[in-house]
Parts: C-alpha cells; structure tokens; sequence
C-alpha cells in the first residue's frame, strides 16, 4: 500500500464522527454546469448536512471548485458559465432568478484559495460585509469585529493593529482575516476553495483547527487536493471525476470502505 | 590513497565551442545601447542646463509680482500667467478627471469584452494621438465663436479634451491590475457591482490612478496648442468671470521669447524654467507615489 494511503488511514477519525441524521442545509437537484459549450457538471445530486464539514475532493479538473462556485452563484459573474438544475437551500432553488443574488451570497459565505484581503484597514475590511447589510452605530460594529475575529482565531494577533492594512498581515493571518469577514455577516454556510493551499503547514494546521470550531455553527463545504486533510477535518467527502460525483458518504466510510474501484484507486494515490 | 589515481575520464567533450563574435555581437549591443541612451541623457541634461543657465538670470522678486509688460516699457513680471495657467490648468483637471477616471471604469468593470467598450478604447487612443492644435481650433468653433470672445472657460475645456484620454488610459489600465480574485472576494460577500468598484478596485489602484491625473496634469500644464484659439494671452490680470483672453505661461513665453524687448525674452526664460520644474517636480511626486504604493 501506498505511503499516502497510509497517512490517510492514520488520519481518519481526528475529525468528529459523521452525524448521518443531521437536517439537510443544501440539496443539490440534478446539476449541470457549462463553460460556454463545454459541460463542467453532468446531472450532480447530493444532499450537504446542517452543521457538518463536507469535503469536495478528485483530481483536477473534476469540477469540485465549479461545484461550490454555483451554491453562491460567484460564477454568475461571468455571462459565459451557467448552471441548471436545483440547489435547494432553506427550501429555495437558489438557482431562480427571483432569488437576489446578494443576500444569497450574505447567506452563503465564501473564502478563496488566495487570500484576498481588501486593500483597506484590519477593521474596514470586516466592517464592510456588516455595513453591507446592517446600519449599527459604531459601538455594535466594535463588537461584532471583534467577535468575528475572536472567532476566527485572530483577535489576540491583531487586536492591537485594526487600523493597520490587511496587506500587512502573514498569509495565513490574511486567509484567517477572509474567514473572519466571512462570518461577520452570520451566513449560514461557509465555502472554501482550497483554503489552506497556499499556506505553510503551521498556518495550515490553525485553519483546520478553527474550521473544526466553526462547524458548531455553520455548515462547511470545502474543496480540497489534499485527501488526508479531507479526512482530518471533514464528516462528509464527495469524490468527484470528470464533472461527475462518483461516490459520497461520511467521510469514514469513504476512506475505509469505498464502495467505487474509482474512489479507491483516487484515494490511495493510484491516480489524480 | 591518492584521490587521482584510479579514475577513469569520461569522454572529454571539447571546450571553447562558443563562437568568439557571440561574445562581440554582446559586447557591441551593450555598447551601442548604452551610446543612444547617454545620447539622450544628453539633449535632456543640456535642455535643463541651458533653461537654468538662461532663466535663472530672469529670476527676481518682481517676476512674482508684476504683471507681464507692454511693448517699449521696463522691467515687468509674470505673475498673471502664472495665475492664469494655475486657473486653466486646474479647471481642464476638474473637468477631465471625473470624466476619465468614469470612463476608464466603464472601460475595465463594466465593458469587458463588449463591441461598444472595444469602440471607446480605439476613438480614446485616436484622440490621445490627436495633434492639440486641432482641439484648440475645435474648442475655437464649439465655445468661442458661439460666446463671441475668446474665455478661461474655452481654454480649461480645450486643457481637459487633452487630459481625458490621458486619464481614461491610465485609469483603465490601472483597474485592470487589480486582481479578479478581489473582486470575486468583494462579490461573495454579497457587496454589488458599483460596492466592489468603488471601495475595493478604486482603492487598490488609487495609487496609479493619482498618478495617471497627476502626469496628465503635468501634460496640459504645458500645452501651448489649445489656447491659442482659446484663451489666447494678454498682460493684463484675468478678469473675474474668465472672459476674454486668459494670460498664460505657455502661450506668453511662446509670445515672449520672439519678441525684440530684452526683457520679453528674459521673462519668457524664466517662465519657461518655472514650467520645466513644476512638470518635474509633478512626475517626481507621481513616481514617489507609485513606488510608495509598491513597497506597501
């Protein structure tokens, strides 16, 4: 057996065990994704539970990333991509048109694989997804920053900077920011597009600290490349090929006992 | 043991196969390169030297004070012009710089990709080309024919028609640096477009687009073209409401250095080494600035 088959084995288990009966957050309806005329996602269904860490995985390309771009309708951005099917969330298809398009994505929050704080002051750049939506005199918009960044385990290092530009902080520290920002605004979901993997391994390991934290709260979809992270932060995996989901369980499951040769063959390093 | 017994060479293969004129053709590029750039250096150095040498003999409490003199007479300042060109040239700035700085947006946000952007960005690179005399006579036709008198107003709009292009370039280019990862970050926290535009890509390229209305500053400062037909020259003070001619350094050293008074010409030497160190010292502060930003 593979060296990485091994370290993911060893891994399974440090995440809290999948909760199969939690409530479902996100239902995904027959999903189909298109880049202009060529197809990303091929009629993907899957079912994302309350308050669980749910991981995207598969090798490049697969159409993890085009998965969790359509939950906030990020791609919508670009006329060329568009999606069809259902993503029901609290009982709506976020995919209508009559859904806004901005509270979605207050309700659904998402950080990059790059971090990307805004060019402004520790402060201002979580103050700005509140102002967004909420008209709070300074005193409440104090506190709320502040528990944002507490709960993104960055209040100790930048209690005494907040007036500083975010540019100044540490990449990991800047990756935290964003996650700070994110759940400033109370959304209800938190998307990561490869959060960690422009990150050194110490950085790294405080991102899936806090991530493991934050699931008490709001429910975490992340896609990763790295498959023994996936099995150390997350309840749920989704294996994903060729804009396809070929194989989704608690992430136990996945890891021990794949039912798909697919899977398999992906998770113990034999392709991707 | 001796570390160089027993060993076995491989194959030599042989050394010196670089072609010595590979090493001239180096040489001689380096050379003629480093030639053309002293070359310019050159003209410039000599431009300024002969500008201080000249000018500063000019120099004199009165320059600052006086009004620019009439035929025949003594002495004199340049103090009208140079009031008057601060005048024109702020007023072409405020006018030219909403405009640029909006279309430049519209340019790099909003038409991406679009026939009608694609259209802007060629009639802006024609017009950043267009000789400045032609924007004199057209400014001449549009605004000072109708209102029957030469104007600052004329002058200050026939300025700005030079500084958009300018500023539409810069502020185009300068948003387009700005990575499309911030903007999606801007968007997935549910901030819409004009939010995104205005309070992160504006700030992160603030510094360039300071920079882009500070060169096109520095540009018309020193345009002579566009107000000869616009705001023209005299030697009297503006008048309050701007109409008439508006005295001007550009145009009164242009005035100035031709004409058969000694004192005319050492005025126009001395206003034309005030202009000479206020575009210096603009791009100066334009370049700081860009730097600054860079370290940050």
């Amino acid at each position: 057996m593979s060296q990485i088959a091994l370290n993911t084995s060893s891994a399974i288990g440090s995440a809290a065990a999948a909760d199969v009966d939690a409530p479902i957050r996100i239902a995904v309806r027959n999903l189909n994704f298109h880049y202009g005329d060529a197809i990303a996602l091929k009629n993907v269904s899957l079912n994302f539970h309350d308050r669980q860490v749910t991981a995207l995985i598969g090798p490049s390309g697969c159409g993890k990333s085009t998965l969790l771009r359509t939950f906030n309708r990020i791609y919508s951005l670009y006329p060329e991509q568009r999606a069809d099917g259902e993503i029901l969330l609290d009982g709506q298809n976020v995919l209508s048109p009559s859904v806004d398009v901005n509270e979605l994505r207050a309700r659904v929050g998402m950080v990059f694989q790059k971090p990307t704080p805004f060019p402004m002051s520790i402060y201002d750049n979580i103050a700005f997804g509140i102002r967004l939506y909420e008209n709070l005199p300074k005193s409440e918009l104090d506190g709320r920053v502040e528990e944002a960044l507490k709960k993104a385990a960055l209040w100790n290092e930048a209690k005494d900077k907040l007036r500083q530009s975010g540019m100044g902080l540490s990449g990991g520290q800047q990756q935290r920011l964003c996650i700070a920002r994110t759940i400033a605004q109370n959304p209800e979901v938190i998307l990561l597009d490869e959060p960690t993997s422009a990150l050194d391994p110490i950085s790294t390991g405080k991102i899936e600290e806090l991530i493991e934290h934050l699931r008490e709260e709001f429910t975490i979809v992340i896609v990763t490349h790295n498959m023994q992270q996936a099995a150390r932060i997350s309840q749920f995996t989704a294996f994903m090929y060729l804009g396809e989901l070929v194989e989704f369980g608690p992430t136990n499951k996945m890891f021990m006992t794949p039912t798909k040769k697919q899977t398999q063959d992906y998770i113990t390093g034999r392709f991707g | 043991m001796d570390i160089a017994q027993n060993i076995s060479m491989a194959t030599p293969k042989a050394w010196g196969r670089v072609r010595r004129s590979r090493y001239l053709a180096d040489r001689a590029l380096k050379i003629i390169c480093a030639l053309f750039t002293l070359i310019g250096a050159f003209v410039l150095g000599w431009i300024l030297l002969m500008l201080i040498v000249e000018g500063i003999s000019g120099f004199s409490p009165a320059l600052f004070t006086q009004t620019t003199p009439g035929p025949g007479t003594q002495g004199g300042g340049i103090a009208n012009a140079l009031v008057g060109s601060l005048i024109l040239t702020f007023l072409g700035i405020i006018v030219a710089t909403p405009v640029g700085v909006l279309a430049g947006t519209y340019l790099a946000e909003y038409g991406k990709g679009s026939k009608l952007a694609e259209l802007i960005r060629f009639l802006n690179d024609i017009l950043l080309a267009a000789p400045s005399i032609l924007i004199g006579l057209f400014v001449y036709t549009l605004m000072v024919q109708p209102m029957g008198s030469y104007s600052g107003w004329a002058g200050g709009v026939a300025l700005a028609i030079i500084a958009v292009p300018v500023i539409v370039r810069t502020t185009e280019d300068m948003l387009r640096l700005v990575p499309g990862s911030l903007r999606e970050a801007g968007a997935a926290l549910g901030a819409p477009m004009s939010t995104v535009i205005m309070q992160v890509s504006w700030r992160a390229a603030r510094a360039g687009m300071v920079t882009g209305v500070l060169l096109a500053t520095a540009r018309i400062a020193g345009e002579t073209a566009p107000l000869l037909f616009t705001a023209l020259n005299n030697n009297f003070w503006f008048k309050a409401n701007l109409m008439g001619g508006v005295s001007n350094l550009p145009v009164m050293i242009y005035q100035f250095a031709l004409a058969p008074y000694q004192n005319w010409r050492e005025l126009a030497w001395a206003g034309a080494l005030i202009i000479t160190i206020s575009i210096l010292a603009l791009s100066v502060v334009a370049r700081l600035i860009v730097k600054k930003d860079h370290v940050r």
